[in-house]
């Protein structure tokens, strides 16, 4: 008898998918293949391209559906869609960054590349997964390609030391997920998200303080994986020595990629897990808005407290990105239709001003091979350019109009307050402080290049003109998009528009 | 209410220093073909010529004004996001169009003191802050005058608050790049323009973004509207629209925040926000540390305009928008106020460096303007307004003063110097003259307003304002001390030796001081023109605060 065969239907809907996996064999066989070309790097680099902006076009073409998708595992709505879009974009700026950077060896672009397309195709399943077995794959499919990456830097210490931290918080984080999850099928009896969340409405809630207590245990649990994955406290310790360590072009991709992809199965974890939105609890539910609003809180006021003192500029944007991580989480746990487009809106807003900003980093060490605030003293004459487009990176992610970022942070705090409830008051005055300490730490970067003079004469700051062109690329929009923000509401909500 | 589009005046004059700050950037992309020293001539030429364009679209702005009309004039008004019910929409009405005109005025005056032309200037061993990364100032110059004027234009909120943050960026890198180089003070403590400029960003920039959350508030509670082309919107950012809705009650039913009532807690947010700006004691820590440490024109920028954006958004918002709540603050603000004026006089009876003084000084000043508008007195409100215009064109005056004798001696120590008279005649004379009129002496602007705040203060419904108005004169007094010890050590007396070789005057800074000079005589003789302009608007103001002010008694 022949298995029912129905499920399996929706091969389209993966379409992005199966193209990243082809690009993978493809870089895998051309690397072996042009072993002895010069032309290697150029050639793997435009397949990498290509495949990305195919599987970016696949995307447009996929009929976005909430229909389950292979048995429930995966589903295409436009949420998820529009998260794989950021995630190709940010691997397309990631490919490039790394062909550019001379901390990527040339004859090992090849290996770099095929673990970033991996890399991407397991953001991108995460990011439609809607079954826990597949959110843990795709999970793991994330992680392990990144443990190697930011190893990449053979024979460094620091990069070897990055990579053995992080394997060591992801196993335990991953751990700690795992458990949860096994707690959750117990108490459901599926894997399905939303076969957990009638379960647990339906058994958990109303069977008592026990089992009760076990959801609770259960999604903290299942939290941590999460939090590690977005850099949230108390789960954020591995990022600052990941990112100091790590080769630079990767570091970018990581503070903006993997992030999204946690983000977008943070949400549908919850969202679909758990009820949308989650509003404020009835008396006897556990209020996970109030726990993730906490998260929040914390994330930010530590991410940006601890990045007043840094003078490694990796390790800046490092406890940047965890505070950028807790604003997002503020609107996680609004988790109203407001705040899950105030995270959509965030997330391509998000990667232009930090890849920038990493990009930046990564020119000035290269000229200077100076990682530290003083490195970029006196920037502003000797790489006007540069200087410039790293104050408006910077002055992006404080938010300050007319920068992209403003926009960015303005739906989260809209998201905030549009709930109407103290408690999310005090989380935006909590938000906006933040912002303002981080005005603190960012201008400090900008006084260096602007405000003071470099330590002794030093030569001009020279960009290559690929280098420059994909500044500017990611410069434009940041400006544009502070003033003129309508078309990318407009393609969220539209994302949006379908039933999830 | 209906605004439809009448005239795109506003929105020429907002953008023409945006246009010459693009010209400036072309300039810098053909820098292979120019010589730099062109290249700096061109910019400077591009920025005064803006800047006077603009004036002159000022002086069209200001015939063709109808001041007994009262109502909003110049409207520009189309949708600009629309999910969001956002717009553009500018326009001036009684409250707005004196600052308008005195930023195009003031501005004017601090391009030509920006410029090393029309008279010597000794930078051998000083380098002048006019010629250092020339069309980089230029630029940044010309983008917070586009922020000032829309700022004062704006009649959405959501756009009044892009160009309230697009005032910082340009006054931090102003401010930081051209000011003072760091120095380390006999206290061990870090100063100078880059310290002055974090500091003013940041304490600016917490304001603002406390009004960044009141502005997403009330959008959220706000009733449905119309947009400018017609289509209906759930909420709205419109501030007519908004204050429309308070005074109909439409946010009766918006839940209490942090156990205030909803407008109450606007109300705070916003004028916590504001009131950095003014400066109002205890948020007034910036100004003395930013107006030191800023370049001349720069200086005269934030004293002559800056400090007013504070003043405008507090009548434009606090008042207008929330006059209930007005009501409920009026004394707090007016003791606050008074702290302003005494504190800030007092401060400056102990100051050594001549700038420091003037910046203090424009602390106190800036309390007349908020105890006339706590008072809620036609005459007292009027005062506020005028004590906006007239301390816009005497602080001006003050700060360049300071500057001309900074170019010369290359310091501000005011004990140093003495019987300065004797060797510059011109130039005493035209710092007593801006003296006396800081001072309040009858028939200079200053007198005027600070005179009508007074009267006012005296008839306001509160009795307590009385005592407050009587605190306050006795700090004219201190003023008057301080001002003319100043003078006396300054300039009067024996002449030291080690200045016998200063100059007099030059064509630049007479250019910048007689204007001024001429406008402060002739409104303080006839103030007139700037009653007619800014009167019957804030009469209607006053006329809705009243009926809440009697209603609440």
């Amino acid at each position: 008898m022949l298995p029912d065969l129905a499920g399996l239907r929706g091969g389209a809907a993966i379409l992005p998918e199966l193209v990243l996996t082809g690009t993978v064999f493809a870089v895998l066989v051309l690397d072996l293949a042009l072993r002895r070309s010069a032309r290697r790097g150029r050639v793997l680099l435009l397949v990498t391209c290509l495949g990305l902006a195919a599987a970016a076009t696949a995307i447009a073409g996929v009929s976005a559906g909430a229909q389950p998708l292979f048995y429930g595992m995966l589903v295409a709505d436009g949420f998820a869609l529009f998260v794989k879009g950021v995630v190709i974009a940010a691997a397309v700026v990631g490919a490039i960054l790394a062909a550019l950077s001379p901390e990527i060896r040339r004859d090992q672009l090849g290996e770099y590349l095929i673990l970033l397309v991996c890399l991407t195709l397991g953001m991108c399943l995460l990011a439609g997964a809607r079954n826990l077995l597949m959110l843990y794959l795709a999970l793991e499919l994330v992680s392990l390609p990144s443990y190697i990456l930011a190893g990449f830097r053979h024979g460094d210490r620091r990069s070897s030391e990055a990579a053995l931290k992080y394997v060591v918080f992801g196993a335990a984080a991953s751990g700690l997920m795992l458990f949860g999850f096994s707690l959750l099928y117990g108490l459901a009896g599926t894997l399905d998200l939303p076969g957990i969340g009638a379960a647990v409405v339906a058994r958990g809630l109303q069977g008592g303080l026990d089992a009760q207590l076990l959801v609770v245990v259960a999604v903290l649990l299942s939290l941590a994986g999460f939090a590690y994955k977005v850099a949230a406290v108390p789960f954020h310790m591995w990022c600052p020595d990941v990112y100091e360590g790590a080769p630079t072009p990767f570091v970018a991709f990581l503070s903006v990629a993997p992030k999204a992809a946690g983000f977008a199965a943070l949400l549908r974890f919850f969202l679909s897990g758990f009820g949308a939105p989650l509003g404020f609890p009835a008396p006897g539910e556990f209020p996970w808005p109030f726990v993730l609003g906490v998260l929040a809180m914390a994330t930010m006021t530590v991410g940006n407290l601890a990045a007043i003192t840094q003078d490694n500029v990796k390790r800046l944007l490092a406890y940047s990105s965890i505070a950028h991580a807790g604003y997002l989480l503020m609107a996680v746990a609004v988790g109203s239709p407001l705040a899950i487009r105030g995270v959509l809106l965030y997330l391509p807003i998000y990667l232009l001003m930090n890849m920038g900003a990493f990009l930046v980093v990564m020119a000035v060490h290269d000229a200077t091979g100076s990682e530290t605030v003083d490195g970029f003293r006196g920037l502003g004459a000797r790489a006007p350019y540069l200087a410039v487009v790293m104050a408006v990176f910077l002055f992006s992610l404080t938010g300050i109009p007319p920068l992209a970022g403003f926009i960015g942070k303005f739906f989260l705090f809209a998201a905030a307050l549009q709930t109407k409830s103290m408690f999310f008051y005090a989380v935006a005055v909590v938000g906006v402080v933040n912002s303002v300490i981080s005005l603190y730490y960012y201008a400090r970067i900008v006084r260096a290049c602007f405000l003071e003079k470099p330590a002794d004469a030093q030569a001009p700051v020279r960009v290559g003109s690929p280098a420059a062109a994909l500044l500017g690329a990611l410069a434009v929009p940041t400006l544009v998009l502070g003033i003129w923000w309508g078309p990318l509401l407009g393609v969220v909500e539209k994302a949006l528009l379908l039933p999830r | 209410m209906d605004f439809s589009t009448t005239s795109t005046l506003l929105t020429w004059m907002i953008f023409t220093p945006l246009i010459g700050a693009g010209a400036i950037l072309v300039l810098l992309a053909l820098r292979p073909l120019l010589r730099q020293a062109l290249l700096d001539n061109l910019a400077r030429a591009i920025g005064v010529a803006c800047t006077a364009v603009v004036t002159g679209q000022g002086l069209i702005l200001w015939g063709g004004f109808r001041g007994a009309d009262g109502a909003l004039q110049f409207v520009h008004r189309l949708v600009w996001i629309k999910q969001w019910s956002i717009e553009y929409f500018v326009g001036v009405d009684g409250l707005s169009i004196s600052m308008v005109l005195l930023t195009a005025a003031v501005f004017l005056v601090a391009a030509i003191a920006s410029v090393p032309w029309w008279g010597r200037l000794d930078d051998a061993h000083h380098p002048h802050f006019s010629k250092k990364k020339v069309p980089g100032y230029w630029i940044l110059f010309l983008l917070l005058e586009t922020g000032v004027l829309g700022t004062f234009c704006a009649l959405d909120f959501f756009l009044f608050y892009i160009f309230w943050e697009v005032m910082l960026l340009p006054m931090y890198f102003l401010i930081g790049i051209w000011g003072a180089p760091p120095r380390v003070e006999a206290n061990g403590r870090v100063r100078g323009g880059p310290y002055a400029a974090i500091k003013f960003f940041l304490y600016t920039l917490a304001g603002s973004v406390l009004m960044l959350l009141a502005m997403i508030a009330i959008y959220h509670n706000s009733g449905p509207s119309t947009l400018a082309d017609g289509t209906a919107s759930p909420h709205s950012f419109n501030v007519m629209a908004l204050t429309q809705m308070f005074r109909d009650g439409t946010f009766a039913g918006a839940s209490p925040i942090f156990g205030l009532a909803f407008a109450q807690a606007m109300f705070l947010a916003l004028f916590i926000g504001f009131s950095i700006k003014v400066p109002m004691f205890p948020f007034h820590t910036w100004l003395p540390d930013a107006h030191v440490d800023a370049p001349t024109p720069i200086s005269v920028i934030l004293a002559g305009i800056l400090l007013k954006t504070g003043m405008y958004g507090m009548l434009r918002f606090n008042l207008q928008m929330l006059s209930p709540a007005m009501v409920w603050a009026a004394w707090g603000i007016g003791i606050l106020g008074v702290i302003n004026i005494v504190y800030g006089a007092f401060v400056c009876m102990a100051q050594k460096d001549l700038k420091k003084l003037i910046a203090y000084s424009s602390v106190s000043h800036m309390g007349f303007c908020l105890l006339g508008f706590a008072a809620l007195t036609p005459q007292a409100l009027t005062g506020c307004v005028f004590q906006m215009f007239s301390h816009g064109i005497i602080s001006p005056m003050l700060f360049l003063i300071a500057g001309v004798i900074y170019d010369r001696a290359h310091t501000r120590e005011i004990n140093g110097f003495g019987g300065l008279a004797e060797r510059l005649p011109e130039y005493t004379g035209i710092t007593g003259l801006a003296f006396m009129a800081s001072l309040g002496l009858p028939g200079l602007a200053g007198f005027v307003g600070e005179v009508l705040v007074f009267l006012g203060g005296f008839g306001a419904a509160d009795q307590g304002f009385r005592v407050l108005v009587a605190v306050s004169a006795i700090a004219v007094v201190i003023t008057a001390a301080y001002y003319l010890w100043t003078m006396q050590r300054m300039f009067l007396g024996k002449l030291n030796e080690k200045w016998a070789g200063l100059w007099d005057m030059n064509w630049r800074e007479r250019l910048t001081l007689y204007p001024l000079a001429a406008a402060t005589v002739i409104l303080g003789v006839y103030p007139a023109p700037i009653f007619n302009l800014i009167n019957s608007s804030l009469h209607q103001v006053l006329s809705v605060v009243s009926v809440t002010l009697h209603a609440g008694r």
